[in-house]
């Protein structure tokens, strides 16, 4: 299974997976009674809510703050008036700014921003164009060689070459910082169980915390601009590879370690020279997730100054120019393609070279240093002549393109929001708006006497244990009842997004021309950062919850469908076939073969939807969704209100933890 | 021997490039044109200036002018800094923002980095004055005249019931940052309304156009001055009038907003510098008119800060004449 996910993972999300550890034995029998047990306990709830429905709901209005709130405010306060004094800073953080400015300095000097000297980069578009084409041939393959060089041509022809510059080198010093922590901490839990135990709840929380929370504190911490971007980006985006890491040494087949050791290897040579080479191919997928969460950070990290396209996109984003920021986005989109489909290249390059003969092998070496002198001339003329620095020609490209997308989206406003509204009134007023007041409005020791009892009859006593924990943790934060309204659009979105999955996912997986149609415009949906599609979103919703939970499935429903397009896919040829023969129909077989026997893949496309779903709750927040997204927005915006938002942040990682153990726990009994 | 034969092949091929390239290739040299020698001088006199960009485009406008004057007639090195206002403020402290040129109010960071920290100071008036409200989009005004008065709104309230508003009318909302009182407001003027947060300026602008296009029933909390309203006139709603003081208690206010006198904010050193950008700063000062003119430029026509910072300069050239004497 765990296979299944390394090949599924998206770019640009986070990679949450762990290898499932031994199923339990479930029996048919036990399943049946465990749905009855559900049943029996939905009915109670509703009886309760009925009887006393409105109260002990724990609500707190849009200003008003609790105990916790106002200490986490001094906090804030106090490390803001002493920042100048307190050694910590002078001798600690200041240091850590430094070098990491000094780092992305230096990159940006060298690819985007002219340096004192220089009223141009050391390295213009044709360098920059050239080394990109060499290093992806010599890693990866002449195609997506050449996919780079159209890539990154790509983004000059829209007149974004600046930018698109800016944005790669943070991401390539965020990548860098990243992996130089994450490699030797992955492959630590990768040796040590207990090491591994203790990393993944702090994992947990760097992912799911939303980025805003911490945004206002780095800038305090770190300052407004480049070194602050890069940390937060790291933040985000060195859990995958540490996880990835870990869990590739993890999987050296235990026989080879063991023949190492009777080779008489110490344990730093069997590291060395068994475990590591052997992980290399799972490792550099750790680096591809890093980079591609990374670069979903691009917008987020505009927001306290970081340079590049993010800032493009954000700015359009005020005076609602929708074409503007479709043109950056879609930049982002192809800058994480190429580096999507360089990195995967190189991660598998090896064994396609063995496969493919050894006729090129030959000529690779002279190949190699011939492509260097050329890279090396290109780098040098675009140092020295005027026409190879800048990039040629008014990016008339993006502009088309900028129209285009401007008369699209016009369009759809005018001609869909009937429709769309109808469908939006359906949802919220048949689905939303029960299922919201059954959650805000009973008490909260009943819910939480719910999520726990459900916890229990579907992950088993331990779930239960962690539910009832997060409950807790959840009621203490004073954010219980603006967490139930968020928990009720997540709940909604999840269920969308799985119809969206099984329906999508089942003719992905049975046919592999859609699958090879339709997985660039899943990649793009992960990618697009979502500040561009609210604007289009808020025309044909208007400002509601719903909006936030279309903003959600668009970026949920691909990982979904891919997972399940890839179970669908492994279940074994011989067993269709077999059940082709014995006359099934195309329904029977997707229903009674297919289907069930991707189970695993169905639950670990409900866990990481919901994963998903939640990582977009502060966008929510921006176009209508209330509760805990806007209440981190507000965080962030308002001083006084810094604390509340940061406990609507945890209770947001709360939400996703309880989540993914009951699904976890639920999954590895199902796979039974 | 075939093999070294190959070597030799991509060699030459490798050289054979590189010749081409150096006397093939000729062209403007980076760093050739010497043009710019001439400011660097005065430059040194101006420094860096460090100029926050809050993000909203009437703000925009501000800080585009005032950029344009700054490097163009005083030929200071400006960087802006594209930054919500709570974090702005926070970097008077750590020396990285030297102006804040449009601030709304805000006296809890006026508490916090002025009387408390001592980090940042009153830089006087822009000239703009701030109005927030509550707003319909102009079709429902002309529609129903009477609506803009508060004490009409309940007699409306079916009307703008929406999917989000719990059976009561909405009060649309937007960004978090924005100064509001309307919960308070609801509450204590006993209106059948429920506030409803967008979430982001984006959202609400969003709603009013789409309200103005389709005439569809919107009422939210607006502002000006605001490049939007050249595009639809919003109509203020009249609520209590204000007097000084009844907005004491922010759980009691049943009075409207007051007029916002928009100021600048800078930092204590830069104030202390002897900059020629600070007195810049200080002796900034235009009317609502002005600042739409150019917010305009920039979001509706969508030109460049710059250009339209250009624009307007070449237009106004007393004005800023005014300013950098």
């Amino acid at each position: 299974m765990t296979v299944v996910v390394e090949k599924t993972e998206p770019p640009g999300g986070p990679e949450r997976t762990r290898p499932v550890e031994e199923p339990a034995p479930a029996a048919e029998p036990r399943r049946i009674s465990r749905s009855l047990v559900i049943g029996v306990i939905l009915v109670v709830w509703l009886v309760l809510f009925a009887v006393l429905r409105g109260r002990q709901t724990l609500a707190l209005a849009a200003a008003d703050l609790t105990g916790l709130h106002r200490w986490f405010n001094d906090v804030n306060d106090s490390i803001g008036a002493n920042r100048d004094t307190n050694p910590l800073f002078l001798y600690f953080f200041n240091e850590i700014r430094l070098v990491i400015d000094t780092l992305v300095t230096f990159v940006r000097e060298l690819i985007s921003q002219p340096s004192d000297a220089r009223p141009l980069p050391q390295i213009g578009w044709l360098g920059v164009v050239g080394i990109a084409g060499y290093v992806s041939w010599a890693f990866g393959n002449w195609r997506v060689a050449l996919l780079a060089v159209a890539g990154f041509t790509f983004f000059g022809l829209q007149g974004l070459w600046q930018e698109s510059m800016d944005t790669l080198a943070l991401t390539l010093s965020s990548v860098l910082v990243a992996l130089l922590f994450a490699i030797p901490l992955g492959v630590w839990a990768g040796l040590s169980d207990r090491f591994h135990r203790i990393m993944t709840p702090f994992l947990d929380f760097m992912q799911t915390m939303p980025t805003f929370v911490y945004l206002a504190p780095l800038t305090l911490f770190f300052l407004i601009g480049g070194a602050s971007a890069t940390i937060a980006t790291v933040i985000y985006a060195a859990p995958p590879a540490i996880r990835i890491t870990a869990h590739a040494i993890r999987s050296v087949p235990e026989t080879t370690v063991e023949a190492a050791d009777s080779l008489g290897a110490t344990r730093r040579q069997a590291l060395l020279k068994v475990l590591l080479p052997m992980s290399k191919r799972t490792v550099v997928m750790g680096v591809n997730q890093t980079i591609m969460a990374a670069l979903a950070m691009v917008t987020i990290a505009a927001l306290i100054d970081a340079p590049g396209l993010g800032k493009t996109v954000v700015q359009a984003l005020q005076s609602l120019d929708v074409g503007t920021a479709f043109n950056a986005g879609l930049s982002i989109v192809v800058m994480a393609i190429v580096l999507d489909r360089v990195t995967t290249a190189a991660s598998t390059r090896e064994e396609e070279a063995r496969r493919s003969k050894n006729r090129f092998l030959a000529w690779r070496r002279p190949l190699l240093g011939a492509g260097a002198v050329v890279t090396a001339v290109l780098v040098f003329m675009s140092h020295t002549y005027v026409w190879a620095a800048e990039f040629p020609g008014e990016g008339g490209l993006g502009s088309s393109i900028a129209s285009a997308a401007d008369t699209t989206t016009t369009w759809v406003q005018d001609n869909l929001s009937g429709v769309t509204n109808t469908v939006r009134d359906l949802i919220t007023n048949g689905l939303l708006n029960p299922f919201q007041s059954l959650l805000t409005d009973s008490p909260w020791w009943l819910v939480g006497a719910v999520l726990i009892a459900l916890g229990v009859v579907l992950g088993g006593r331990r779930a239960g244990i962690t539910t009832a924990v997060c409950v807790g943790l959840l009621v203490a934060t004073g954010m219980w009842s603006d967490s139930m309204t968020t928990l009720a659009s997540t709940v909604v979105a999840t269920i969308l997004v799985m119809l969206l999955g099984v329906v999508f996912g089942v003719w992905m997986g049975r046919s592999r021309l859609v699958d090879r149609m339709l997985r660039p415009s899943l990649d793009a949906a992960q990618v697009m950062p979502p500040f561009v599609y609210l604007v289009p979103f808020l025309a044909l919703f208007g400002a509601t919850r719903f909006t936030a939970i279309v903003a959600a499935i668009v970026y949920a429903a691909p990982v979904a469908m891919k997972i399940i397009a890839d179970g669908v896919r492994n279940v074994p040829a011989a067993t269709v076939e077999a059940a082709t023969s014995a006359g099934c129909n195309t329904w029977q077989i997707i229903t009674k073969v297919q289907l069930p026997m991707a189970r695993s893949a169905l639950t670990l496309a409900t866990n990481q939807g919901l994963i998903y779903v939640l990582s977009m709750v502060v966008v929510g927040g921006l176009v209508g969704a209330g509760a805990l997204g806007y209440d981190v927005v507000a965080g962030f915006s308002q001083g006084q209100l810094f604390g509340k938002g940061l406990a609507a942040g945890l209770a947001i990682v709360l939400l996703g933890v309880m989540f993914d153990r009951i699904t976890q726990a639920a999954a590895r009994r199902t796979s039974a | 021997m075939a093999r070294q034969a190959r070597r030799w092949r991509a060699g030459a091929a490798g050289m054979a490039v590189l010749g081409l390239t150096l006397t093939a290739c000729g062209g403007a040299k980076v760093g050739d044109s010497s043009s710019e020698a001439g400011g660097s001088s005065s430059s040194a006199k101006c420094g860096t200036f460090n100029l926050a960009v809050n993000p909203w485009v009437g703000y925009e406008a501000n800080a585009a002018v005032i950029a344009y004057v700054a490097e163009n007639d005083l030929h200071c090195k400006v960087t802006k800094k594209d930054l919500k206002e709570e974090i702005a403020w926070q970097g008077f402290g750590t020396g990285e923002v030297d102006a804040v040129v449009e601030n709304w109010g805000h006296d809890d960071l006026k508490k916090k980095y002025i009387t408390g920290q001592k980090t940042a100071v009153d830089a006087g008036a822009t000239g703009n004055e701030g109005l927030i409200g509550w707003y319909v989009p102009p079709w429902l005004a002309k529609e129903h005249p009477d609506i803009t008065d508060w004490k009409n709104l309940d007699k409306y309230a079916a009307k703008f019931k929406t999917s989000e508003s719990g059976g009561k009318g909405q009060l649309l909302d937007g960004d978090p940052s924005f100064v509001t009182n309307d919960e308070a407001l609801v509450k204590n003027l006993k209106l059948d309304y429920k506030v409803v947060y967008a979430g982001s300026e984006t959202a609400l602008i969003q709603t009013f156009r789409k309200a103005e296009k389709n005439k569809e029933w919107v009422i939210g909390y607006f502002y000006e001055p605001q490049w939007f309203m050249s595009e639809v006139p919003l109509v203020k709603v009249k609520l209590p009038e204000y007097k000084a003081g009844c907005d004491a208690d922010a759980e009691k206010i049943a009075c409207d907003y007051p007029v916002y006198t928009l100021d600048k904010i800078v930092s204590a050193k830069f104030a202390k510098s002897g900059s020629p950008a600070y007195d810049l700063v200080k002796k900034f000062n235009w009317t609502n008119d002005d600042q739409n003119v150019v917010a305009k430029y920039i979001a509706v026509d969508k030109m460049t800060p710059e250009a339209a910072a250009k624009k307007w300069v070449e237009a106004n050239r007393a004005k800023v004449d005014a300013w950098i004497k």
